[in-house]
């Protein structure tokens, strides 16, 4: 099954369980079902909860509050991450803030599905992950599953939650099988869950009974690269523990530092660019925090995209963009400091 | 209008008024700290509407300036005087403040047309609830700046939502006058979406000289003829109400000519109010008012401090602990 079909799978489960979920966005209906197809037969199946609305990000999101407030479970679809600025007063003003500010006298099961990523070609403005903008706000959950994580599962776990998330997928996942189970190719897969009760998935390219050389930790779509780059590395015997939390913000780093201790090195890849991002976050944590052995002096670096704007041009977007030969690079590199 | 409803309006109207008087005071004294928006002066927009809703079951979302709307729907002066001290006691434990209220059905939050949407959502959930409850949403002229209030606008309309506009039009936007903001005439924008519109906000009169805020009887009237289209229909509708803050936008920071003032102050619809009922009964109606606020200040004065430990549980931190 792929990362798109578990996705659509659990949101018919989810209309289908339960009266109150209702569905929202742009271009949902079918025939279109969508502009990546995620919401495909739905209106089909639910013709009186499935809602296609005008071009007005904000409005979907106020709306979807709104509903929550008043007893539904919206589920509201962002056809491009990017575009999802356009509803951040929603998000942060209004979705994250009744709840507490009104001392927990209403909640607001919100789940807002949105694709970031790049990749495709699609420029400046459609192919950005923008969810860090959203790291860190109070009361907001930021979920992504890669496609190492059953996808679906994380979904009906956010339409589940008390309140607002964000849901970020990845468009190059979409077409991607999810690889579950203990036997993810040639890597060793398993799974935790963090502090927050969110799966936290490892993989790693050597046996069972060795240590790792170097520990990489990245989310989302990042998770593409690491499986190529993870088995490629295996023929070359370089040891790597890869860790993959779905939960982004807020964070529980102990999965994360657990796996770090093992190597003592650390990388973290983040699909947006690295400065103020997800990594600069892991790393703060970490070194307020004992990692690995007493007195280990654990070492770090981050990747991320380029500090511009994402080009159209393909060989400019992967020069932009991180790529598995960025990740194999800087893993090599970290392994000889 | 009945005896007893004119009673009932005034009422209400010196309990809001005096209550947002006393708020000046405390900060003059020092015992209230941030800031407040009065709606003094705009009373009869939140009486009369909110006694033309269904307060049973009807939905309320107003914005920065809501006492007025929170007192007419509840009459909960003590948790209002509460919130706005700071106290656990208040309707929202003195997290929210005076921009920031729920109770019952009643939700405010400080950000310009933001709740717009929000009223949009849950007019839907009542309609899809066929619960026959209609939501109201009070907007200022300074909100019309927005742009989601027009997305709101568009989907109230395209799904023929149970939702209630009203614009309190007290013609500035904190300091600046309505002219310097908005091209064309307010009530043009929601007939352009062919929204149910009633224009008493004065801008199709031709005369130019200052008019009257409009009174609560006028009010009344014109929301209950709003209401029945809203809850008839299920449709929404947008009311357009002439008003005129007489305080400053928050404290202190006044700079309307004092002349227009003055003007303005001799329009008051409370005192317009007064004048049609016995001076006696007025008397002994603000006097009940002003027992009620001073008892409110006393108890919240009087109460214990926040529990910072019993916050931090329910919001999920630990006080002092660094990450």
């Amino acid at each position: 099954m792929t990362y798109l079909e578990s996705l659509r799978r659990a949101l018919h489960t989810i209309l289908a369980d339960d009266p109150r979920a209702l569905l929202l966005g742009e271009d949902i209906l079918d025939p279109y079902g969508g502009a990546f197809k995620v919401t495909q037969g739905l209106s089909t199946r639910f013709p009186d909860r499935v809602f296609t609305t005008p071009i007005s990000e904000a409005a979907i999101v106020g709306v979807s509050v709104g509903l929550a407030l008043r007893g539904w479970r919206p589920i509201a679809e962002i056809m491009f991450g990017d575009f999802v600025t356009l509803a951040a007063d929603q998000l942060i003003n209004h979705a994250a803030k009744y709840a507490a500010m009104y001392n927990g006298q209403v909640r607001v099961p919100l789940v807002v599905r949105t694709p970031m990523g790049g990749g495709r070609g699609y420029g400046p403005t459609h192919s950005q992950s923008l969810e860090r903008l959203f790291f860190g706000i109070p009361h907001l959950t930021v979920l992504a599953p890669a496609h190492v994580h059953d996808a679906g599962a994380l979904l009906l776990a956010a339409a589940a939650a008390e309140g607002p998330v964000l849901f970020v997928e990845n468009k190059l996942l979409y077409p991607q099988p999810l690889l579950l189970g203990a036997g993810a190719g040639v890597l060793r897969r398993s799974e935790r869950v963090d502090a927050y009760g969110y799966p936290v998935v490892r993989l790693a390219n050597y046996a069972a009974r060795e240590q790792p050389d170097v520990t990489i930790a990245a989310y989302g779509g990042m998770s593409r690269l690491l499986v190529e780059v993870l088995a490629r590395l295996a023929a070359e015997e370089v040891r790597v523990l890869a860790v993959l939390p779905t939960c982004i913000s807020p964070l529980d780093e102990a999965p994360l530092a657990a796996a770090a201790g093992e190597s003592g090195r650390l990388l973290l890849v983040e699909e947006s660019q690295a400065a103020f991002g997800w990594g600069a976050e892991v790393a703060a944590r970490l070194l307020a925090a004992p990692v690995g052995a007493p007195g280990a002096q654990l070492r770090l670096a981050r990747l991320g995209a380029q500090p511009t704007v994402i080009p159209a041009a393909r060989e400019l977007e992967d020069a932009v963009l991180v790529t598995a030969a960025a990740v194999e690079e800087a893993l090599l590199a970290l392994l000889r400091i | 209008m009945t005896d007893t409803l004119e009673h009932s309006f005034y009422a209400q109207m010196t309990l809001i008024r005096q209550t947002e008087q006393a708020f000046f005071d405390l900060y003059s004294r020092g015992l209230m700290a941030g800031t407040v928006h009065t709606s003094i002066g705009q009373e009869a927009c939140a009486v009369g509407v909110v006694a033309a809703l269904d307060k049973q079951r009807d939905v309320i979302f107003s914005s920065h300036r809501a006492h007025g709307h929170y007192l007419a729907y509840c009459d909960d002066v003590e948790g209002l005087v509460a919130e706005l001290l700071g106290r656990h006691t208040g309707v929202v434990g003195g997290i929210g403040g005076t921009q920031h209220l729920h109770k019952h059905n009643l939700y405010t939050n400080g950000i310009q047309g933001g709740i717009v949407p929000n009223a949009v959502g849950a007019a839907l959930a009542e309609k899809l609830a066929g619960s026959g409850a209609i939501v109201t949403v009070f907007v200022g002229d300074g909100t019309l700046g927005q742009g989601v209030v027009y997305e709101s606008m568009n989907l109230a309309a395209l799904w023929a939502l149970p939702l209630l506009f009203v614009l309190e039009d007290n013609r500035y936007a904190q300091s600046t006058p309505s002219r310097l903001e908005h091209a064309g005439r307010l009530a043009d924008r929601p007939r352009a979406f062919g929204i149910a519109t009633l224009d008493l906000s004065g801008a199709d009169a031709a005369a130019q000289e200052p008019q009257q805020a409009l009174g609560v009887d006028e009010i009344y009237t014109a929301a209950c003829t709003a209401v029945a289209h809203v809850r008839t229909h299920t449709a929404p509708f947008f009311l357009a109400l002439r008003t005129y803050r007489l305080a400053p936008h928050s404290k202190g920071d006044d700079v309307r000519d004092p002349a227009e003032l003055a003007a303005a102050w001799a329009g008051d619809p409370l005192a317009r109010l007064a004048q049609q009922l016995a001076p006696a009964v007025c008397a002994a109606l603000d006097a009940a008012a002003a027992r009620r606020v001073q008892a409110a200040i006393d108890a919240a004065l009087a109460a214990p401090p926040q529990l910072i430990n019993a916050f931090a549980q329910r919001a999920g931190w630990s006080p002092w602990q660094p990450l």
